[in-house]
């Protein structure tokens, strides 16, 4: 039995130069642009919203994204903490180990060169090395999909103010749905305006305690208007962005009806014993780019 | 609802004339504090050489490009962009920095605490709204970084901005114990049961 199988087609081969400049673009461009489903988000929170100050706050969100697009500017000034979604898929060659470095050193040129500020700190010394890099930050996730001679590279500056709006419980199969439905609205009411309303509420179902408080974070970072692929999970999430919505907190915290654009919901399958729930929430400035190399050439988008 | 065209720095009298809903303008000067620097202050006794008296303080840590000092310049900074940060990490401070700073006005998102309330009530003082994640508005606002303090800090160092036009913000707590932030939550305090008996989750 021979360990290796020939390929009949040549794969596609990413120079790790190109994920570095690649992981620079994606880090300035994802602090700038918004992405299209979040420009709609506001266009629909903006025609429902009924409260006068909640009114004035969307308009004023509305007008920085243009502000920022019409002078080359962030959108917010939290450049976040760099996380990297790496998706490859099949009849891709890559130097794993070279390509975790580039996007480290991608990270580290667009802070100095845009310049950006560095957000990131070393947890204990809170020192500032000034690059938005340090022990496993950039935070990278890989992932290997079914798109052939596709690799795909995913950027979120993700903003401390909703990232501190994260919470895990680990619930009892005892406790039920009904103690995960508790749990998000309690959790959205204790963050109140600190996650920076309207925002998306990630919600992880199942799994570990590490793999639910992923789910919540992919859940967060996913496009508006997409759906979770469980069916349960889909009219959960659809139930929950109805309920949060009625609790009156609106944009930044000062009332209306706007408060999330929509409750994501992510599932993956759990231990008989256990129940587990998370939240992440993602801020208005919804913030995400990405670059996907083909044997085409590479394409910028959201 | 009233709106305030403010040249910094004011006196408690003016302070006490913003009213929760009242809109305010800043102009010609506001400084960025955050939380290291408050960390620094009011934990670490490190002092200021800045005079904070009368003035207001934006809770940021700005993006900054480095350039010569020349002219007015004694920071050394140019504005990239300057936003604001959520305030509730630094509810603590707020006494401190009014007592012994004489800080009159703070400006952040998402609010501070009953502790903060009384402060602004026992020696006047106000939180004043800016939009959070606004931050490429809010820079045009600001038309100088004129000097910093405790730049080991970097980027949470204490600035000095030059201000043209800055708001209009929103007077979300006053010194007559007016809170929408309290008002809010007590609201979705209220609307929670209904919420959950439609979950079918009470």
């Amino acid at each position: 039995m021979s360990l290796m199988s020939k390929t009949e087609i040549a794969p596609l081969i990413v120079e790790a130069a190109a994920i570095e400049e690649a992981a620079k673009l994606l880090y300035i461009r994802a602090c700038k642009i918004l992405p299209d489903d979040i420009k709609a988000g506001f266009t629909r929170l903006d025609a429902t919203e009924t409260d006068a100050t909640a009114k004035t706050i969307l308009a004023t969100m509305i007008e920085n994204i243009g502000v920022a697009e019409r002078m080359d500017n962030l959108l917010c000034q939290d450049t976040g903490i760099p996380i990297f979604n790496l998706l490859i898929g099949r009849n891709v060659a890559v130097d794993g180990f070279a390509l975790k470095e580039a996007i480290a050193r991608g990270t580290a040129r667009a802070t100095r060169e845009h310049p950006l500020r560095s957000s990131v700190v070393h947890p204990i010394t809170r020192k500032n090395e000034h690059t938005s890099c340090g022990d496993r930050v950039p935070v990278i996730n890989i992932d290997f999909t079914d798109a052939d001679r596709e690799l795909r590279l995913e950027m979120i500056p993700k903003g401390s103010g909703s990232e501190n709006g994260s919470f895990l419980q680990m619930l009892i199969p005892a406790d039920g749905l009904s103690a995960v439905k508790r749990f998000v609205v309690d959790r959205v009411i204790q963050a109140g305006g600190k996650v920076c309303p309207p925002t998306i509420v990630g919600v992880g179902v199942g799994g570990t305690s590490d793999l639910c408080m992923h789910l919540a974070k992919i859940a967060a970072t996913r496009p508006l208007g997409s759906r979770c692929s469980d069916a349960e999970g889909a009219t959960l999430e659809a139930q929950l962005s109805e309920a949060v919505n009625a609790l009156g907190i609106g944009p930044q915290g000062l009332g209306g009806d706007s408060t999330s654009f929509a409750v994501h919901v992510e599932t993956a399958a759990t231990h008989i014993t256990m129940n587990p729930v998370a939240v992440n929430i993602q801020c208005h400035s919804a913030r995400r780019a990405s670059a996907t190399f083909t044997p085409a050439g590479v394409s910028i988008g959201f | 609802m009233t709106h305030h065209s403010l040249p910094m720095p004011i006196t408690q009298d003016q302070v006490r004339a913003l009213r929760v809903g009242d809109t305010v303008t800043l102009e010609e000067t506001l400084y960025g504090i955050r939380d290291a620097t408050q960390i620094h202050m009011f934990d670490h006794g490190r002092r200021t050489k800045f005079n904070l008296q009368g003035h207001a303080v934006i809770h940021t840590a700005p993006n900054l490009r480095k350039v010569e000092r020349v002219g007015n310049n004694h920071s050394g900074y140019e504005a990239v962009c300057v936003g604001t940060t959520t305030s509730d990490r630094m509810e603590r401070f707020t006494r401190p920095l009014m007592e012994r700073e004489g800080v009159r006005i703070i400006i952040g998102k998402g609010g501070l605490r009953d502790g903060s309330l009384a402060a602004f009530r026992d020696l006047g003082g106000a939180y004043l709204a800016v939009v959070g994640g606004a931050a490429a508005l809010e820079t045009t606002w600001i038309e100088a970084v004129e000097d910093v303090d405790m730049d080991d800090l970097n980027p949470e160092s204490l600035y000095k901005f030059r201000i043209k036009g800055f708001g209009p913000l929103l007077v979300a707590m006053d010194s007559h114990g007016g809170s929408l932030f309290a008002k809010v939550n007590d609201e979705a305090a209220r609307r929670r049961q209904a919420v959950l008996e439609k979950l079918g989750a009470a």
